[in-house]
């Protein structure tokens, strides 16, 4: 009887360890390679207008521009040249997982690819202004991998 | 001042109790934290606030010769590297950039600032004479090029570059020639700052999730980490060379609460890690020079 308790305690011990082990290298693939790791979800997701969400996101130390993400902005193009007289700030942002200087240059190489974009798509530059806040304003607060995805992302606001 | 003479007659090295450290206050949530400028007597006392919290401050950085402190602002949501006076109160724009400035910090003779600045998605290196207002661009590369720190003599830079893919440690000549990376460990380095005695350079390290603050000679060799935690970063030297302080984060919940910043301190020895007690939470610590000179 005995025995078998302790045999059930090794097992749940050795299937912790196991575990514990996994979630290590998951976490490890996230933070430090090239790994795809880009919000694909709607949580946070705010809207210009019916149809027409305000932010894109990107995977941990990227800026490139996922399909997601391009077709987001592409959204946002076509809303900006139907409303001509609109302006918008283009805030970039980054995961709390970096140094704040290297996430404030990151936040906005983040921003300006999403610049790039809208004005490849026909929105007239003047139109759009870029600012980084670096990991200075998490969307989500918490810290796990799920809410620094939320927060590794450039959002398109109003400025009039 | 009476407890730097006890140090050094029983360490033979110079004290550094004569000594100020500039920190930002944090207060609030997480999504919307209030950042203030502070600034402190090393061991924690006499804190004194020197901005109201109405913007965003990061990253003040202490004069070596003044008291003056450099530090980047969002006011009016322009970020911009500025420099102020915090005996006078009296604050100014540094240079006329048309985008971010940023990770400003003094040259050893206190005449120049150097920073990034970021445009078109590409931050890279320049300094500003603070007299004669004069501009020089040190890197030119697509790259993020930044948190650059002066070696103690003047001669040399060393900054943190995105160029090989990752974060990564490099020097340079102080003309911007010369450029050489250093860090090939495992794992991302940033914040590199050049210890007043010349011969370390401090780090922030990224390595399987965890945050580390370390030191290499300035050449690469002789990587050594002093500490690790789920997130620290930003070593600032004492003015001896002798003690590193930093700000340390703990996680928060999944509802965004528990999670704050503190400042510590540590031995170059990696031991004697002790928490610097603040009245609010606590980043961004930057030690002065000893304020009754050489």
């Amino acid at each position: 009887m005995l025995f078998k308790n302790l045999n059930k305690v090794a097992l749940a011990l050795v299937m912790t360890l196991f575990l514990g082990a996994c979630a290590t290298q998951q976490a490890t693939t996230t933070t430090t390679t090239k790994g795809d790791d880009a919000y694909t979800g709607t949580e946070t997701v705010k809207f210009l207008a019916d149809g027409v969400p305000d932010r894109v996101f990107f995977s941990t130390n990227k800026s490139e521009l996922t399909s997601a993400a391009t077709t987001t902005l592409g959204k946002q193009a076509t809303y900006l040249k139907a409303n001509p007289t609109l302006n918008v700030v283009l805030e970039g942002h980054a995961d709390e997982r970096g140094t704040r200087e290297y996430n404030l240059a990151l936040g906005e190489r983040r921003a300006t690819a999403a610049k790039n974009y809208l004005i490849s798509n026909g929105v007239a530059a003047n139109r759009i202004k870029v600012l980084s806040y670096g990991k200075e304003k998490p969307a989500n607060p918490a810290s796990n991998v799920l809410a620094w995805s939320q927060n590794r992302r450039t959002v398109t606001v109003k400025t009039n | 001042m009476i407890s730097d003479k006890i140090y050094e007659r029983l360490t033979g090295e110079k004290g550094y109790f004569d000594s100020r450290i500039i920190y930002v206050s944090e207060t609030g949530p997480k999504v919307d934290k209030k950042k203030r400028l502070a600034v402190m007597d090393q061991d924690g006392y006499g804190v004194k606030y020197l901005t109201l919290g109405n913007e965003l401050v990061l990253t003040p950085r202490f004069s070596p010769t003044s008291q003056q402190v450099t530090y980047m602002s969002y006011f009016k949501n322009l970020p911009r590297v500025y420099l102020l006076n915090i005996e006078t109160g009296i604050q100014d724009l540094v240079g006329d950039f048309p985008g971010m400035t940023f990770a400003p910090r003094f040259s050893p003779d206190g005449k120049k600032i150097i920073m990034s600045f970021a445009q078109e998605g590409n931050s890279d290196i320049y300094t500003m004479d603070i007299k004669t207002r004069v501009v020089e661009k040190l890197t030119d590369h697509p790259s993020i090029d930044t948190s650059p720190s002066y070696s103690p003599d003047g001669s040399y830079i060393t900054f943190n570059s995105d160029r090989s893919g990752f974060q990564q440690i490099y020097t340079m000549k102080s003309d911007g020639t010369n450029v050489k990376r250093i860090s090939f460990g495992e794992g991302l380095y940033g914040t590199p700052v050049w210890s007043p005695r010349g011969d370390l350079i401090a780090f922030t390290k990224l390595y399987r999730n965890k945050f580390y603050i370390g030191v290499m000679r300035s050449d690469g060799s002789g990587e050594r980490l002093l500490t690790e935690n789920y997130y620290q970063e930003a070593p600032s030297w004492a003015p001896n060379g002798r003690v590193l302080v930093f700000y340390r984060e703990t996680a928060s919940d999944s509802s965004g609460r528990g999670g704050g910043a503190k400042l510590w301190s540590i031995d170059l020895t990696g031991y004697n890690e002790r928490l610097i007690q603040t009245p609010t939470d606590a980043s961004d610590p930057s030690w002065s020079g000893l304020l009754s000179g050489k």
